[in-house]
């Protein structure tokens, strides 16, 4: 009845009290392993699926560890009072949960099993029918959309964007809850031009959120202790007045809902 | 919810310059009450001293210099000077005449003091050797008690070098009745006994005390009334010359009469709690449920349509600003423990009603709007939070803490209620508690709580294992066995409950006979006529005569304890890594590591004047040389490094603070050794110790007199603050942080538990941020937390107020049960203050 529990899969953090990927208060499981690679990505170690050393603080770190999900939803479990205080839950982030279907879902079947609502925060890049079997224990789908032009989301995030377009609207209409969101990043994609086609992709779908997250570089530093080059090295971010010119802009295609931050 | 429900109110601009005017100078020590006090003593000589004390208390208040500040509405200040300090040498003098040259100039808390005041308080200190609570209390004390108190286990300083304090009068009772009623209440008393009664002499003396103390109250209001009125002739600008008449009027009725309207209670609320500071110099005299007794007075105004809310607000807020206008100088080590200026004046909104229903109303909304309009330290405002609480007060409530005024402060009813019934108290009494100084609960008006009776430090203990009852050479507690004979965890463990024990048996000693001193030398009579059940007892509270009679000294350290023993039973008993003999000499030279910047300073300034004094120079390079080598320790390098090994082992264990049940239990365990021993103990006032687990500030100051501990914490820095985990040992946010600090018994802790937390500003943005945040105190509440506050703001903000304190003058933080401007504490309390972590959840 509960093997289902025992399934193992690869995670590289779990995070308490995160609120700004989904609603109230949750625990975000950070899975391992991800098939984009892209350039502003504030997590560089989640990308490859192996587990790998990262200096932190002047410390050798090791990265990743295999859990089962009853190892995982017992540690969820932790923070139910504030779950049902604020209406928050489990959000399955990553690298890109996608990558490892059965443990992901077995997590998904878990936390709702325990009353836990779940959110996931994803690229949406792998084959519909995968998708679908985690929309079945998914309360929120938090997508990212980084760009509508193919090229572009190729040389920067090392992969087309044909599926990602294409699972949104599969995803929107299968009848999940789903929210858009734009890692803004200059250089790539900040040009109001650039946003705007978004918004307008957005609001075909037929979505209420659009969030456009700016970009930071809080993960600068984990790249030098991976050993790996930075390519967004000296971009800096964003002002306030600029961000908000962005939002005028979606806001005008998209109407309420758009909004700055998560 | 998209928007607040409530309405906000403007602040009057009224405000900011009675503020201005108040932090224009730095505070000053006066001298006027020092001497109209001695004046009354010296013509009391041999009289009962319940009847010294309220002919001094009238002899002061128809002769201290009375002022009216520009601006006021609400008036009645003890000093001239805005935030100013009287002086009470019946409780001690000695640590003042010895710094009345340093205090202006010391780093916490300094005082301005004239030349003129400092000859007239010299001239006054010799009648008062001899004669006051802090000699009395050292002279009842047991010699192992004083021992123990000289080698810093335990510190119940405060309390007899000052009055005690901490309590909440009958504020209601005398809106309602006036001290006229009052009066007739103890004539009344008085006129029921019999001369042959054989407690006659005592009680009716009691009594008269009360009269005379109520009728000097009645005095000094009449003085204001007076002045104003003259004031009010001279005034040229109208608008000001009205107010001065209203003023005028107000005093010329109450608090002799009932107060009739909301602005009468306002002056009615000020006059007590003003005047209840110059009876004595207690701290923490706590205002209680302000929103519940003024209510009705603003209720029938707002029905009759004499007052606007706007007015309303207006009065509160020269109250909050009035409350910051009351000061007190401490000794310079007290001054440290209590960093900030502060009295501890708690103010309570919310919670319940007697019925048990909520009781929130609309002065609950304006009393969170005034510390948004003040923003300043005073009031130290609490909230009562229960299941029934309504969301909009929560998030009112959130909005103001998002200020980074570290107000308010929260606290559990369902947890308090059941803790205060624990010791004997009716339900419906219970549901009225309010929260007195930094995080007590009692019944107001009933109680004679003593709370924040002495500070011990249950790290102190531990020490006495290892060294098996020596301090520095010194044979001062119980011996425990050498550590080199212990077998077994158990044993260990055994041995610091053995040292626990024996201290907090002192520890009651020592508060004890405080207690007694108190009795004795300082009775209260004016603040004992408004407590439940003096008069009918005849007797003050001092003697006994409050309905529920506590002694509430807290024990702080559980974190650095829980991780300490943890780590002893995992290294040396479960993987065998080191022998505690080992251990020992790890502690005994603090890991390898030299002194912090202050030891070593204190140390280099020694050995420098040593040499200087055998005649031989010190060059600069060589003080430089010193200081290095107490800063480096003298570790060599292969012993540095198998330290560091040892560290990094002690810190890759598991910690309290990390939602780790098999620790957070253990720290229950840890409590519960001080908790559970000082409820078998009783006071000389008939009721019981009950204890507290909070250090307010002192963790700074008392950590610096702490040898390096087994948790890996070095020598002479700050033990842990409050009930929370260690600096920095959190690691897993602020809800794995707060789920361990929830599995400590805090009902059992029923004189409070403190738990500070700090949280980054973007943590509360927007409505949706206040949501959450709401509930995560909710959350901590459903898992019995009991107490929860927070610092809001952001680590650079910090240490840049540290380099340019003048551009934070009004920079508030939350240091432990209050708050105080960043920029009065000293630097080790500002270095532990941003070392808390802070708890960002931003990737």
């Amino acid at each position: 009845m509960q093997e289902y529990l025992d399934t193992r899969g690869r995670i590289f953090d779990i995070q308490k009290y995160s609120i700004h990927d989904g609603p109230g208060i949750r625990t975000i499981v950070f899975l391992k392993g991800c098939a984009f690679r892209c350039r502003w990505c504030c997590n560089p170690e989640s990308q490859s699926f192996k587990i790998e050393h990262m200096m932190f603080g002047g410390k050798d770190k090791v990265v990743g560890k295999d859990v089962t999900v009853r190892e995982v939803i017992e540690d969820v479990l932790k923070d139910m009072p504030y779950y049902v205080r604020s209406g928050g839950g489990m959000t399955l982030s990553g690298g890109e949960s996608l990558l490892q279907p059965e443990f992901a879902t077995a997590l998904l079947r878990a936390a709702h099993e325990y009353g836990i609502n779940t959110a996931i925060e994803t690229t949406g890049f792998a084959p519909f029918e995968t998708i679908e079997k985690y929309l079945e224990n998914l309360d929120y789908v938090l997508m990212d959309i980084k760009h509508m032009n193919e090229e572009k989301h190729k040389e920067f995030c090392g992969q087309s964007n044909k599926l990602v377009l294409e699972n949104a609207k599969k995803i929107k209409d299968w009848g999940a809850n789903l929210t858009i969101r734009v890692p803004v990043i200059p250089g790539f994609n900040n040009t109001k031009e650039e946003i705007s086609d978004i918004a307008v992709f957005a609001k075909s779908l037929g979505v209420k959120h659009l969030h456009l997250l700016p970009y930071h570089r809080m993960g600068e530093d984990k790249y030098a202790g991976l050993g790996r080059d930075y390519m967004l090295k000296g971009i800096k971010p964003m002002t306030n007045e600029y961000m908000q010119g962005l939002y005028e802009a979606a806001y005008k295609i998209f109407g309420d809902g758009c909004q700055i931050g998560g | 919810m998209a928007e607040f429900q409530t309405p906000d109110i403007l602040m009057s601009p009224r405000i900011k310059k009675l503020i201005d005017n108040l932090f224009e100078k730095m505070p000053e020590i006066e001298s006027d009450r020092a001497v109209l006090l001695t004046e009354s003593y010296m013509q009391t000589e041999g009289q009962p001293i319940v009847r010294r004390r309220a002919l001094a208390f009238k002899h002061i208040l128809e002769n201290i210099p009375i002022t009216i500040r520009d601006n006021e509405l609400i008036v009645g200040s003890a000093t001239k000077a805005p935030r100013g300090c009287q002086v009470f040498p019946e409780y001690s003098y000695e640590w003042l005449e010895a710094e009345l040259d340093t205090i202006s100039t010391r780093i916490a808390d300094p005082f301005y003091i004239s030349e003129e005041n400092k000859q007239i308080l010299r001239k006054i200190y010799p009648y008062w050797k001899g004669k006051t609570t802090s000699e009395l209390a050292s002279s009842y004390m047991a010699p192992e008690t004083l021992k123990a108190i000289e080698h810093n286990i335990f510190t119940p300083g405060n309390y007899f070098y000052n009055g005690i304090g901490h309590f909440t009068v009958n504020y209601g009772k005398i809106l309602k009745i006036g001290y006229k009623g009052l009066i007739e209440e103890a004539q009344a008393e008085l006129n029921s006994c019999n001369v042959y009664d054989p407690d006659y002499p005592k009680k009716s003396e009691f009594l008269n005390a009360v009269i005379i103390s109520a009728n000097a109250a009645i005095t000094y209001a009449r003085r204001y009334a007076q002045l104003a009125l003259e004031m009010g002739k001279k005034e040229k600008d109208t608008k000001r010359r009205e107010e001065l008449f209203i003023i005028a009027q107000n005093c010329a009725k109450v608090p002799e009469n009932p107060a009739e309207t909301f602005m009468e209670a306002c002056q009615t609320f000020w006059f007590i709690q003003m005047l209840l500071q110059v009876e004595s110099s207690g701290h923490s005299i706590s205002p209680g449920r302000f929103d519940q007794y003024m209510y009705p007075y603003y209720k029938a105004d707002i029905e009759k349509g004499t007052i606007t809310r706007e007015f309303a607000q207006e009065l509160i807020d020269c109250i909050w600003v009035k409350l910051n206008d009351l000061n007190k100088a401490r000794d310079a080590a007290s001054a440290e423990g209590f960093a900030g200026y502060s009295l501890f004046q708690n103010l309570c909104a919310g919670g319940q009603t007697k019925e048990g229903r909520d009781a929130t109303n609309e002065l609950s909304y304006m009393c969170i709007q005034a510390s948004m309009h003040t923003q300043l330290p005073a009031p130290s405002f609490s909230v009562r939070i229960w299941n029934g609480t309504p969301n909009e007060f929560m998030l009112r409530c959130a909005e103001l803490t998002r200020t980074g005024v570290g107000l308010p402060a929260y606290y559990n009813d369902e947890v308090i209620i059941p803790a205060l019934m624990s010791r004997g108290i009716k339900l419906e009494e219970a549901r009225e508690y309010n929260i007195i100084g930094c995080v007590e609960p009692q019944v107001p008006a009933k109680t004679d709580g003593w709370h924040d009776a002495a500070f011990f430090n249950m790290c102190r203990p531990l020490e006495l294992v290892f060294s098996n009852g020596y301090d520095k050479g010194e044979l001062i507690s119980i011996q425990t066995g050498k550590i080199e004979d212990m077998k077994t965890f158990d044993e260990f463990f055994e041995a610091y409950k053995k040292q626990m024990k024996y201290n907090i048996q002192l520890l009651v000693n020592a508060d004890n006979a405080i207690d007694y001193a108190h009795r004795e030398r300082c009775p209260l009579p004016f603040q004992s006529s408004m407590i439940e059940d003096c008069i009918k007892r005849g007797k003050t509270i001092q003697e006994g005569g409050a309905v529920y009679n506590f002694t509430g000294p807290q024990g702080f350290g559980i974190a650095n304890m829980t991780d300490a023993l943890i780590a002893v039973k995992k290294l040396v008993f479960e993987e065998k890594l080191l022998t505690l003999s080992e251990y020992k000499k790890a502690l005994d030279e603090n890991f390898g590591h030299g002194m912090t910047a202050k030891e070593a300073t204190k140390a280099t300034q020694k050995v420098v004047a040593d040499l200087v004094s055998k005649g031989k120079n010190v060059s600069e390079a060589q003080i430089e040389d010193i200081f290095k080598m107490f800063i480096d320790g003298i570790a060599t390098e292969e012993e540095k490094a198998k330290y560091n090994k040892l560290l990094d082992k002690i810190h890759s264990l598991p910690k309290y603070g990390n939602d780790i049940p098999e620790i957070d239990y253990f720290a229950r365990d840890v409590g519960n050794i001080y908790t559970k021993e000082l409820e078998k103990y009783r006071n000389p006032r008939g009721g019981i110790f009950q204890a507290g687990l909070y250090p307010v500030s002192a963790n700074v100051p008392l950590g610096e007199q702490t040898g390096a501990t087994p948790d890996g914490r070095l020598a002479n820095t700050p033990v842990a603050d409050g009930v929370g985990p260690c600096s920095g040992s959190d690691v897993c946010g602020p809800t794995s942080a707060a789920n361990s600090v929830a599995k400590l018994d805090h009902e059992i802790a029923s004189n409070g538990t403190l738990y500070n937390q700090k949280f980054h500003p973007s943590a509360l943005s927007g409505l949706t941020g206040l949501s959450d945040f709401a509930a995560y105190i909710r959350a901590f509440f459903d898992q019995k937390g009991m107490h929860m506050q927070f610092n809001v703001v952001s680590r650079e903000t910090l240490l840049d107020a540290q380099k340019h304190p003048e551009n934070y003058k009004n920079l508030v933080v939350r240091v432990a049960g209050y708050s105080a401007l960043f920029t009065t504490l000293s630097k080790s309390l500002q270095d532990d203050i941003i070392n808390r972590t802070e708890q960002a959840f931003n990737r």
